[in-house]
């Protein structure tokens, strides 16, 4: 029952929590918006003059900004894809009875608590390095010529990177969906002649779309924002093959010492993200309705 | 072309025997009921024949085709679940529709089946709502529409009326011996209310911790049960028991007379009593009688029976209709 009193009593005790994470949010982003039309460059101090839109007419024409563009979407669908469909071969593994079943499924989410920072460097030098890397220990042991990954393809090793980062947190949520499927439904489809595959395809993945939706919004809301496994492999490099408008951002910041440039890239990297946001909430009222 | 037969079927859990071995044959067209208390193990018995569990050690055979080692959608039947199991995310026509494109049929057979069952089962209006947009007794009727558009050579039934209120179950109960007889189809139902396997069946299969205590047709059970267990479940209000001197002067251990079977009267009668709790149904009164040694009995006298709480009164059991039990709990014939 919320009576009008009850209802005031509510807002003002909600009040101080609101306005604190309101602050906590909108002076930074006051700020970098305030940078965002100044000359402002830490290697020529004291200058800070109003210049309008210049900053952002440099950003958005850097070559580097259409390359970090396109990075930033490979990497969300590369990762997204690897995720979703490794997460639900997974999810359907562990939901099978054997032996040892809870070990497995603790070790399974032990990738995610490994920092990213650290989970790189040991996929840089341990797996992906073309001399010393288990990967390229593999193809010399059949006769191949080792694969330098971080030179070669370095948008693909960091994906790979960041997805073995979240396969984890992809399949614990499918398995969690999949273990809510109820038996009898599956025992229905059995007995209606489906097989097993007709049975994951109408039966079980209609039954995950929500779980899967979930895990789509927060993986991108995470995966736009790739950084540290970026910056402690391939430095955005070779060139801007693997520069992302995170790294960007830090790029033009703290390599160039340019804020006023790097403040209207992060303004331009949120809008980006709110119009990804945008089509995404849409996309999942949809699905969570249904 | 619907006869199920059981031999020695047996099925263990790991240590625990949940259905010893049991014989049963279920002849092509019979509605026969599956009932008994709580975990005997009904549905154990009904997932042996559909399929879904394997039997540990026994013959099922379908039609006379050995079908113990048959994949569930192989043996030509189809199931009813307690929870419907309806697909969650297919409208009424999908989810009815859907073992027939399992099957491979055209959209046009499929479309034409579909329409065909729905309005048998008065579902036309709601093919296109989803199952959660659908009362309970609606649900129930998807689930069987599903059941029937295969043609099925048996129905099983898994206490399919449990979740519904009690006006809605009797009158799907007499939507499904309806469709019995339209279909004429064997059918194999579940049920813990004695009830319904009463009103539905042509034949009662009795389970008790899994083992058959009697098959026969209602009347039968009802008339003749084999032992004190059939004899207490099968009837309501259940059959009173009295045992000690009363029953040695029948020749038995314990004797069974029917609330029906007992007259009461204000004085005189083979037992006296007080009259405790008078049940009033209006067509009938329940009256619980406290008759001393021989405990409460139940009696079944008319709608208008003037006796109160506290009165005293007389019994007489009906001399045709006693039940005699030996010590083992065995009917005496
Ligand atoms: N998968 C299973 N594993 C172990 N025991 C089971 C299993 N299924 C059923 N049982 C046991 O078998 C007995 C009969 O169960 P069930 O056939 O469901 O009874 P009913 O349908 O008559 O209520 C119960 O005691 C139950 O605990
Ligand atoms: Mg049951």
């Amino acid at each position: 029952m919320s009576t009008q009193h009850s209802r005031a009593a509510a807002r003002l005790l909600v009040a101080p929590s609101v306005v604190l994470l309101f602050l906590w949010m909108i002076v930074p982003l006051a700020m970098t918006v305030w940078f965002s039309f100044l000359r402002f460059n830490l290697l020529m101090p004291g200058t800070r003059e109003w210049i309008g839109f210049l900053n952002y007419e440099f950003f958005l024409t850097d070559p580097a900004f259409f390359a970090a563009v396109a990075n930033t979407l490979a990497i969300v669908l590369g990762v997204l894809a690897i995720t979703i469909v490794g997460g639900i071969l997974f999810a359907l593994l562990l939901d099978q009875p054997f032996f040892g079943q809870g070990a497995v499924r603790l070790l399974m989410i032990a990738p995610f608590f490994v920092m990213p920072t650290v989970s790189a460097l040991v996929w840089k030098n341990m797996f992906m390095n073309p001399v010393n890397g288990l990967f390229a220990w593999l193809q010399k042991s059949v006769g191949m010529a080792p694969h330098d990954w971080l030179a070669t393809t370095p948008l693909l090793a960091v994906i790979v990177i960041v997805a073995w980062q979240w396969l984890p947190f992809s399949t614990l949520i499918l398995l969690t969906a999949l273990q809510s499927l109820d038996e009898e439904q599956r025992e229905a489809a059995e007995l209606d002649g489906a097989g097993a595959l007709a049975r994951f395809r109408y039966i079980v993945l209609p039954h995950l779309s929500r779980a899967i939706t979930v895990v789509i919004l927060i993986q991108t809301i995470f995966l736009l924002s790739v950084f540290a496994e970026i910056l402690v492999t391939t430095n955005g490099g070779p060139g801007t093959d693997s520069t992302n408008l995170a790294y960007l951002v830090y790029a033009q910041a703290l390599l160039q010492f340019d804020v006023g440039g790097a403040s209207a890239g992060g303004i331009v990297a949120v809008v980006l993200a709110n119009i990804v946001a945008f089509f995404l909430m849409r996309m999942i009222g949809r699905t969570l309705e249904g | 072309m619907g006869s199920i037969v059981l031999e020695k079927v047996e099925k263990t859990f790991g240590e625990v025997t949940v259905i010893p071995p049991i014989d049963l044959e279920i002849g092509d067209g019979e509605f026969t009921v599956f009932v008994g208390p709580s975990g005997c193990g009904k549905s154990t018995l009904l997932r042996l024949i559909a399929g879904l569990e394997d039997v540990s050690a026994g013959r099922v055979l379908i039609d006379g085709r050995d079908a113990t080692d048959l994949a569930p959608a192989k043996r030509g039947l189809s199931m009813v679940f307690q929870s419907y199991a309806l697909y969650p995310h297919m409208s009424v026509r999908a989810n009815i529709a859907f073992p027939l494109k399992m099957a491979g049929m055209t959209a046009h057979e499929i479309d034409a089946k579909v329409t065909a069952a729905a309005a048998t089962l008065n579902l036309t209006d709601y093919l296109d709502r989803k199952p959660k947009q659908l009362s309970g007794g609606q649900r129930q009727r998807v689930a069987i529409g599903r059941a029937i558009v295969r043609q099925p050579s048996a129905f099983l039934f898994d206490e399919p009326l449990s979740n519904l209120d009690a006006a809605l179950r009797v009158q799907m109960r007499l939507e499904i011996s309806e469709l019995h007889h339209q279909l004429g189809t064997t059918m194999i139902y579940v049920t813990h209310d004695q009830v319904e396997a009463m009103t539905m069946a042509d034949k009662i299969v009795v389970l008790n911790k899994g083992r058959i205590a009697q098959v026969g047709s209602p009347l039968d059970l009802y008339r003749r049960p084999d032992n004190l267990f059939v004899a207490g479940f099968i009837g309501s209000p259940k059959m009173n028991f009295v045992t000690g001197p009363v029953a040695a002067a029948h020749g038995a251990h314990t004797i069974g007379v029917r609330p029906e079977h007992l007259a009461i009267s204000a004085d005189g009668g083979d037992w006296p009593g007080t009259v405790g709790v008078a049940e009033r149904l209006g067509s009938d009164t329940f009256l619980h009688v406290d008759a001393g040694d021989l405990g409460t009995l139940t009696v079944r006298a008319g709608g208008d029976v003037g006796f109160r709480h506290g009165d005293r009164v007389g019994l007489t059991p009906d001399p045709a209709a006693i039940h005699r039990f030996d010590d083992k709990g065995m009917a005496i014939r």
